[in-house]
């Protein structure tokens, strides 16, 4: 937050312009956090900032409420310049009690604004965030630094809907309201988006409707009504790109994307998942598009989803399934069947923190080598990985192509940080979007002969023939092709040439992608970040920031990275130092040095999270030092 | 299942229409053919073009079937046949769809498909050629062998309980059960027609003779010795009689099934239990003569259609829920769907 403007407004308040504002909204899980972050969101995003947001949540439903197991957090970045992250730290701290400060104080800017709901931080939850008995922070001095509101926040809520009829569960629900009042009447933002979501939302509750905008209004009157707020802050809108816009998360991305896959290739989708955190909301969205002709199968097991998929990319549709790493796991077999049945279908992994269940909600990209290599046998398989939450869309649109073009399964990687993170997307339009025809076989291709399934065309793809077409029945299977006819083939030198095959045709496509060009800075210079997937905000933060303090770094960013593009080698080989970070101990990493033998340098974080901008940049000024 | 074959008539196929080009392998005297004889010889009376028909296998002696046969077929992975053909129905409900599996792939690696698919009721006929071994694999024991079965992974007898598959099957809420066994052909034939008929999953269970590793199995039910006393031939509508000479029937007193000698105490034909294969609480008493003993007596083996009842397929559920939406709200187009319902505006 850099103030630029300060004016004296008339009733003793100042009115700060800002270029951009970090917010985090913390609370226990039932406190309605994540609500209130969205609807601050949509304003914002309403009102022409850009933006981009970090929902973190417990792995649990209810875990102990008041305990810092149980805190759930929002954290938005808003700006009037380009926003690529959510923020290292936070401007302002809402907590809304004391396990929400404990475990989120940390990332608070010092001299940050702290809002505190005062009844959250009574002896009992003071006990359950587990401060030492008579401890209270909001007392003793150890937040002297920060700017602090101390509200009753429950108390006026009650006060308020006093008369409103409701019980005392209900009422207490609404101080999420007073809460976004206030801080819209801090960020000068109006209250209308979110009075007319509240109607819609509870069109058949009118009453708590009522409530929740008397308290939502009454937030805001506290702002403007008592003297403790002397500061209001202020963020123009963003000089994005002319058009129009849409906030959008990975999750949704993906899904719109797949629906946009199907209707640029002409087939049929379908899609087979089980519900796994964080990929589960792929399934949830595109279950609504079933005016779209899109069928979605809950599945009894991971197995189950992507042999239902395959079967569907059998039977001639565009079979999808979408899941996350230990669901990946158990996908690996049937992932070798389709790799062999050489047919397309779509894996999307939305990558969360593991082995095993690891950290479900929290976002790493470990699962990079499972990808490229978690397979039984020789079986390479295309893998592209999407770097921003809108980013999912064109990524799957990419993916669909691929697959159906070189007949293959390929894996898309997201992860649980772009997918449940969102952005403003300022959206194609259906007619920039490129169809193509998928050439099902309705011929012989052995005139006079027997049809041959595994006769392949200049991709080294093999014929899709859809069961019912007439004359060209044939059997395909796990069992290794004998090349060209498709018969069952145990010969020694026809394994090797189908394997050899097998792998050319996934290297081929290097052929038919763009190649790899900086994102940010020049192709040649002192240090290159090179990275995938979803660490790409704050890399392109820091880098530009360093561009413009003058250092001579530039950042590479991969969607394709198998195969890798054509030129990324000698690309690569035009910097001095090669820095890759990434949230695993070293995957990409691994494969740089090994494909083209240079001496890259890794950065890893696996904390569940993201890196800061600062945690980059010390990282690059370390190594041009 | 039925198909409605929409295109042009076409000269009846044969038996031999069916057979692909591929040599069959099974070990010499292996069940296994003759269901493949069956199902060969009655597909041509099923009207479907061979390029409607898919046949999808797991893993397993009997998973090679679908190599033989000249329609679509996968040889897939073990187990997941029942996923794979769901997949395949629901995308394009006009195939006639077949999986064929084995004891193991059905009932222990693909135990959860099949329960599954049992209740999803998606149109597809599941054969499963139970031999009570692993064969492929040389030899141990299948969830369906008997306990105290001795084979390479049990020298000293298994000691779990085997599967009953029918009541496996009517337990899941399968909406078609019928058992038959490789030793009788007219039989088999008559039960591959009516799964055909039936409008939702039929599980088939097929009795099939190991001769390498399990031989003989089945020989109580298919030899003439003892065939007679120890299976009964169920028929819709009629009594349940047999033993040598049809001398014996089953009656129920209340719950419990009873077997009474006819000709003897003046037992008459016309006191015994009728078969009614829509009955299901019946059907989950036929399927426990399997290995229960009812007051320390066993029962014959049922073969036939223990059960059918006709309720909605999953593919018509899926198919029935996107047509009543598209006629009720319409498609949207794709500029609608990436836009979204809130947007705005950078000028």
């Amino acid at each position: 937050m850099e103030s630029t403007l300060e004016q004296k407004l008339g009733h003793e308040t100042t009115l700060v312009e800002a270029d951009s504002i970090v917010i985090r909204f913390s609370g226990d899980s039932g406190d309605g956090m994540q609500l209130t972050g969205s609807q601050f969101t949509d304003t914002a995003a309403f009102l022409g900032n850009d933006l981009s947001t970090f929902p973190e949540f417990p792995a649990e439903i209810r875990a102990p409420i008041g305990t810092t197991a149980g805190v759930s957090g929002f954290q938005v970045n808003f700006g009037s310049k380009e926003i690529f992250t959510p923020g290292d730290e936070y401007d302002v701290l809402v907590a809304m009690n004391a396990a929400a400060l404990k475990v989120d104080i940390a990332r608070l800017k010092k001299g940050g604004i702290i809002i505190t709901n005062t009844a959250g931080f009574d002896k009992k939850n003071l006990s359950l965030a587990g401060y030492p008995d008579g401890a209270n922070p909001l007392e003793d001095g150890s937040l002297d630094n920060y700017t602090v509101h101390k509200i009753d926040v429950t108390r006026f809520t009650k006060e308020c809907l006093s008369a409103s009829g409701l019980g005392m569960k209900e009422i207490e629900r609404s101080k999420n309201m007073f809460v976004l009042g206030l801080l819209f009447w801090m960020f000068d933002e109006p209250m209308d988006y979110t009075i007319n979501f509240i109607k819609e939302k509870f069109t058949k509750k009118p009453e708590i409707a009522d409530a929740n905008i008397q308290t939502l209004k009454a937030g805001w009157n506290y702002g403007d009504n008592t003297e403790i707020f002397t500061t209001r802050y202020k963020v123009s809108p963003a000089n994005l790109p002319k058009g129009v816009y849409r906030n959008i998360s990975g999750n949704h991305a993906t899904a719109i994307g797949l629906v946009a896959a199907a209707e640029l290739s002409g087939l049929p989708l379908f899609l087979g998942s089980y519900p796994i955190t964080p990929a589960s909301d792929v399934l949830h969205e595109l279950s609504k598009y079933k005016t779209s002709n899109v069928k979605t199968f809950q599945a009894e097991d991971e197995i189950a989803a992507v042999c239902a998929a395959i079967g569907a990319s059998y039977a001639g549709g565009l079979g999808v399934t979408t899941t996350s790493g230990p669901g990946m796991a158990l996908k690996t077999e049937a992932i070798g069947l389709a790799t062999i049945l050489e047919i397309p279908l779509i894996i999307v992994n939305v990558q969360r923190g593991g082995p095993s269940t690891g950290l479900p909600t929290k976002t790493e990209q470990s699962d990079l080598m499972q990808a490229m290599y978690g397979r039984h046998g020789e079986g390479p398989l295309p893998v592209i990985a999407a770097c921003s939450p809108s980013d999912c869309f064109n990524t799957v649109v990419e993916a669909a192509r691929i697959a159906v073009e070189h007949m293959t399964p390929i894996i898309v990687l997201t992860d649980g940080y772009i997918a449940n993170g969102t952005e403003p997307w300022r959206f194609p339009a259906a007619a920039d979007l490129k169809h193509y025809k998928v050439n099902f076989v309705t011929e012989n291709n052995n005139p006079g002969g027997t049809f041959m399934p595994y006769k392949r065309d200049e991709k080294l793809s093999r014929p899709w023939v859809k069961p019912g077409t007439k004359e060209l029945m044939h059997r395909i299977g796990g069992l290794e092709r004998q090349n060209e006819t498709g018969n069952v083939s145990y010969d020694a030198k026809n394994h090797e040439t189908m394997t050899r095959i097998r792998a050319e045709k996934i290297q081929k496509i290097a052929d038919y992608i763009p190649l790899v060009k900086p994102d940010s800075g020049k192709d040649t210079g002192k240090l290159v970040v090179l990275a995938w997937g979803s660490t790409s905000g704050s890399i392109k933060t820091a880098v530009r920031e360093l561009i413009a303090e003058g250092y001579d770094v530039a950042h590479v960013h991969l969607r394709h990275i198998n195969p890798f593009p054509k030129n990324l080698g000698e690309l690569l080989s035009g910097y001095d130092n090669i820095l890759i970070p990434e949230m695993n101990c070293g995957q990409l990493l691994q494969l740089i040095r090994a494909k083209y033998l240079l001496p890259a340098i890794g950065l890893s974080k696996v904390q569940g999270l993201p890196f800061t901008t600062s945690e980059l940049k010390n990282k690059i000024l370390e190594i041009l030092k | 299942m039925t198909t409605i074959a929409e295109k042009e008539p076409a000269p009846k196929l044969t038996a031999k229409d069916f057979a692909s080009n591929q040599e069959v392998k099974w070990c010499p005297g292996c069940g296994d053919y003759s269901i493949l004889k069956q199902v060969q010889t009655v597909f041509p009376d099923f009207g479907v073009p061979k390029e409607d028909i898919v046949f999808i296998s797991g893993i397993g002696c009997a998973a090679r079937f679908t190599y033989y046969m000249d329609t679509y077929g996968m040889h897939s992975i073990h187990g997941r046949a029942a996923a794979i053909a769901s997949g395949v129905k629901a995308l394009n409900p006009d195939l006639s769809v077949w999986i064929v599996s084995g004891d193991g792939d059905a009932f222990s690696i693909g135990g959860n498909h099949f329960i599954h698919l049992m209740r999803k009721n998606f149109d597809v006929n599941y054969l499963v050629f139970n031999n009570q071994i692993y064969g492929l694999t040389k030899g141990q024991y299948s969830p369906t062998s008997e306990k105290g079965k001795v084979a390479k992974s049990t020298p000293y007898g298994s000691v779990e309980e085997p599967f009953n598959p029918s009541e496996l099957a009517l337990g899941a809420k399968s909406s078609f059960v019928a058992r038959s066994l490789d030793r009788d052909p007219k039989h088999m034939q008559m039960v591959l027609k009516r799964a055909n008929e039936h409008k939702g999953t039929s599980f088939v269970e097929i009795y099939q003779n190991c001769p390498v590793f399990n031989d003989g199995t089945f020989f109580a039910y298919s030899e003439k010795e003892t065939k007679q006393e120890q299976s009964i031939y169920l028929e819709h509508g009629k009594p349940l009689v047999f033993g040598a000479g049809a001398d014996k029937g089953i009656k129920l007193d209340g719950t419990n099934p009873v077997i009474v000698h006819l000709n003897e105490n003046g037992n008459s034909v016309n006191d015994l239990w009728i078969h009614d294969e829509h009955d299901k609480t019946k059907a989950h008493i036929i399927a426990s003569f399997f290995d229960t003993h009812y007051n320390g007596v066993s029962f014959p083996r049922p073969f036939g259609v223990i059960y059918s009842e006709d309720r909605p397929t999953c593919e018509d559920g899926i198919r029935l829920q996107i047509e009543d939406l598209i006629a009720r709200k319409g498609t949207p187009s794709l500029d609608k769907i990436l836009s979204g319902e809130k947007t705005w505006t950078i000028l």
